[in-house]
């Protein structure tokens, strides 16, 4: 059983809905996409960067990147709480659960700074 | 809770039915496509940042092995997403039944085979 509770929205509740609400945006950026890259098979760097440089296209992928962290966030936490157990591996789990959640921590950060600098060229 | 239930973990004696291979692979895809993140941010950043990297993006994605990763990571964006549109529509109440979350275990294995298919031939 997990004891050690680290999950995101402070309650199961919450991180139910932010991971139904940010599915959804995911889902949306998908599809824009798909339909962007299909509809326009030649696509020219000019084309490419003139879509990036509009501001509702940085706010969309701004929004797309936080919704992927606090989603992937959630869902490796059910990942993790479901197979690094004191009923599977006794006393250390709850160290390796928490290491391993550090890492997540160090990944979710950098992919959003990156994702930031990428966007607004900082 | 009683901490002290009986459990059952040794997988080689749990059945799968196809719900719980549906489910199982949306986990597996969800995991991977916290990875290819990288790979599109990577993307992103590089064909942004100049017309050669634009065409270095290009030409890497040409490659045959590159098609492979790009095709695996598109199938489990689209598993993934259509497993997910399936949670939502759970969620909302439709198809909660035994017999429901069966047939739409396998609907979700039928849209996913075709979307699959349809990335390998955008890919190559
Ligand atoms: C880059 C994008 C994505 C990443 C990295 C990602 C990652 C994950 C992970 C790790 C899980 C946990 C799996 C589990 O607990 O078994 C999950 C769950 C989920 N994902 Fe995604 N996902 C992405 C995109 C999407 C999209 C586009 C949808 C569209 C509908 C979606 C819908 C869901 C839903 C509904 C769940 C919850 C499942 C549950 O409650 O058991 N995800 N995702």
């Amino acid at each position: 059983m997990v004891t050690a509770v680290t999950s995101f929205g402070r309650s199961g509740l919450y991180d139910w809905l932010i991971q139904r609400v940010s599915a959804v945006v995911l889902a949306a950026y998908t599809l824009f996409m798909v339909a962007y890259l299909v509809l326009n098979p030649d696509l020219t760097y000019t084309q490419w960067q003139g879509l990036f440089d509009q501001l509702w296209m940085r706010i969309f992928s701004f929004v797309t990147l936080i919704s992927i962290v606090a989603h992937a966030w959630i869902g490796l936490w059910s990942v993790l709480t479901d197979y690094l157990t004191s009923r599977m591996m006794g006393g250390k789990a709850v160290v390796l659960r928490v290491l391993a959640q550090v890492c997540l921590g160090v990944v979710a950060v950098t992919y959003t700074i990156w994702g930031i600098e990428i966007l607004w060229g900082l | 809770m009683n901490k002290n239930r009986p459990v059952n973990l040794d997988i080689s004696t749990i059945s799968l039915p196809v719900t719980a291979i549906i489910s199982i692979l949306h986990r597996i895809s969800g995991v991977i496509l916290f990875a290819v993140v990288a790979l599109l941010l990577w993307a992103l950043h590089t064909s942004l940042a100049s017309e050669e990297g634009f065409a270095q993006v290009g030409q890497v994605f040409g490659h045959p092995i590159a098609k492979i990763v790009l095709w695996g990571s598109l199938a489990a964006l689209a598993y993934h997403l259509v497993a997910g549109v399936r949670h939502l529509i759970m969620d909302a109440g439709v198809g909660e039944s035994l017999e429901g979350g069966r047939m739409g275990a396998k609907i979700v294995a039928v849209v996913a085979v075709i979307l699959i298919a349809l990335a390998g031939v955008w890919v190559w």
